[in-house]
């Protein structure tokens, strides 16, 4: 066995992995940009609902989103039941529902830092583009989100680390299967429960590390690029 | 032009404004807290009044009775914030055509002529935030301008700067106020600035507004005292250069029935100055008198002598058609014996009109605007 070649399970672990927790971030970053927005920029009744609501899965036991999730999207769940009549969409044991636990336990992570650059956001620059004749969508498209966009990258990746990580709403939710819902996370776990599997563990620790730590470096260097951009004069 | 009468309420400020201006400049002018700001971004469309009506040029922004409001997008307001509001994560040069790109104004005006009248040739590429004070302020000017506005309001874009920032960009201001064919409303609670830039002048105190008028003849007058401020009251004269002496360094202005000599060449022959003259600086005798260091002294009739009981008293004096501000004691009033309709000679030091006082004056009405 060459240390240095990936395993085909390994493989598909890590792709797997990958592809779960970028289709929850595709799915979950626009409805979070919305929903910061939402909370940074209004006040109306129910606005302290939707934040507790949003920030349920943050202080749920992850065990606890992924029962609530079976229930709800499982086959014989209404929203699952719905979905799969009308759409074709079923959650139910297959990659989507594993990107579904992970966008939903991600989703607080990524809500706050975006809520708070929104915040950082100067209503006054905001007036100044609608005196420039920009309408609502325009002022939002070309000031207050590019200004935003520092902690919506941020948000991003700490959504995407979260998703990557995610263990307890999967495996509660679509269980652990291979080639299908057993990510890296899931996989590690497998590896613990079975004898003579230190080896693997090992492995799979280590590619964990290496993935999150490449995220980290790009990350970094999008930050400092896009800061340049924003005429920070520190970048 | 500018047609306002409006009542609203923000805070603990209750506002009742009225007032209405021809073309040119017209300077809204008040101390702090007197509801300025409120007032003009009513008219921007950022805060609604509680009743009333707005109109620029006839053309109705608001009107309560009608249920007319336009909003802020569509009112085509030029607005120049005292903290200039750049787009930070954008170039001059993106911040200037922001009203095109983003608000779909049409390209009424040059680019190009505008970056030339404010100086910013090279400053086009830059981000907002390498740019000083002044530079800023030059900027949100040219992008108001550029967005194709019936009315530009510019709320006091001289407050954050330092006097040294203020000279670099008042001339600029004056040859904007001369060129830029649009009404403009200048807010400021600098007498100064107001008697350089203005045609009209709206006094706001306390939410509302006492007077408006031609700004010569609202400086002229002695009842507005607590709104102006008391040091600061002055008087407006117009003239022409006739000619620069540079042995001494002196521009002589006929004013109509005088001739002043001002320090500095101000301006060519032939060309129309502006002087503010502070009340203060201007000293009344009943004799001609000789041996004086004094440049100025010319004949006026007094036309107005206040009757207050403090130490000052404020007198009007006639020169030509023009009105001059004197300041003197109540004491001297009776030692001279002044009376309305008495020849004096009036005292001016021609070192008192500095810099700061004098300026070309701003087009008289803009006649072909919109």
């Amino acid at each position: 066995m060459d240390f240095f070649n990936l395993q085909p399970e390994e493989a598909q672990a890590l792709l797997l992995t990958l592809k779960v927790a970028a289709a929850a971030l595709a799915v979950a970053l626009p409805l979070a940009v919305l929903i910061a927005f939402v909370l940074a920029r209004y006040r109306f009744t129910g606005h302290g609902l939707l934040n507790a609501l949003v920030h349920l899965p943050l202080v749920l036991p992850p065990v606890v989103t992924g029962y609530v999730l079976l229930l709800t999207f499982g086959r014989k769940g209404p929203a699952g039941a719905f979905l799969d009549k009308f759409f074709g969409v079923s959650f139910a044991f297959n990659w989507t529902g594993a990107a579904l636990a992970a966008g939903v336990m991600a989703f607080p992570l990524m809500v706050r830092p975006i809520r708070l650059s929104f915040e950082a956001v100067d209503p006054k620059l905001e007036e100044a583009a609608k005196s420039l004749g920009a309408h609502r969508l325009v002022t939002f498209l070309t000031v207050t989100l590019p200004l935003a966009l520092p902690g919506i990258l941020g948000g991003a990746i700490l959504g995407f680390a979260k998703a990557m990580g995610e263990f307890g709403a999967t495996i509660t939710f679509v269980s652990n299967i291979p080639g299908e819902t057993r990510t890296l996370a899931l996989a590690l776990y497998t590896a613990t429960q079975t004898p003579s599997g230190d080896l693997a563990a090992f492995r799979l620790t280590l590619i964990a590390t290496i993935v999150a730590f490449a995220a980290l470096i790009a990350s970094e260097v999008l930050a400092r690029r896009l800061r340049a951009r924003m005429g920070d004069g520190n970048a | 032009m500018l047609d306002v009468d409006i009542t609203g309420r923000v805070g603990t400020l209750d506002l009742e404004a009225r007032f209405s201006s021809e073309a040119g400049v017209t300077s809204l002018f008040g101390q702090s807290g007197a509801g300025k700001t409120t007032l003009t971004n009513m008219i921007a469309g950022l805060i609604r009044p509680r009743s009333g009506r707005i109109a620029v040029n006839g053309t109705v922004l608001f009107d309560a009775e009608k249920g007319i409001d336009l909003p802020v997008q569509a009112r085509r307001v030029g607005q120049v914030f005292q903290d200039a509001r750049l787009f930070p994560h954008l170039s001059v040069r993106a911040n200037l055509t922001y009203a095109r790109w983003a608000g779909r104004r049409p390209e009424t005006r040059d680019l190009d002529e505008v970056v030339r009248l404010l100086g910013l040739s090279g400053l086009l590429h830059r981000k907002p935030r390498t740019l000083s004070g002044g530079e800023r302020q030059r900027v949100a000017i040219g992008r108001a301008l550029l967005s194709d506005p019936r009315l530009l309001i510019m709320d006091e874009p001289l407050a954050n700067l330092d006097q040294a920032r203020r000279n670099d960009i008042l001339p600029y201001l004056d040859r904007l106020c001369v060129e830029a064919g649009i009404p403009i409303l200048y807010v400021s609670h600098s007498i100064e600035e107001v008697a350089r830039l203005s045609n009209t002048l709206v006094i706001l105190s306390e939410g509302r507004t006492p007077a408006y008028g031609p700004v010569a003849e609202m400086l002229a007058r002695t009842d507005l005292g607590r709104a102006t401020g008391r040091h600061e009251a002055s008087a407006l004269l117009e003239g022409t250069v006739t000619a620069f002496d540079p042995d001494w360094s002196l521009t002589h202005v006929d004013i109509g029935g005088a001739s002043l000599q001002i320090p500095d060449r101000i301006a060519d022959p032939g060309e129309a100055v502006r002087l503010r003259i502070r009340a203060r600086d201007v000293a009344l005798a009943v004799n001609p008198p000789e041996g004086l260091s004094i440049r100025n002294a010319f004949a006026a009739t007094i036309t107005s002598i206040s009757s207050e009981t403090g130490p000052y008293a404020e007198i009007l004096c006639a020169v030509g058609g023009q009105t001059l501000r004197a300041r003197i004691t109540r004491a001297s009033v009776a030692d001279l014996d002044l009376y309305r309709g008495r020849q004096v000679t009036v005292l001016i030091k021609s070192v008192a009109i500095d810099r700061r006082q004098r300026a070309a004056i701003p087009a008289e009405a803009n006649r072909d605007a919109n």
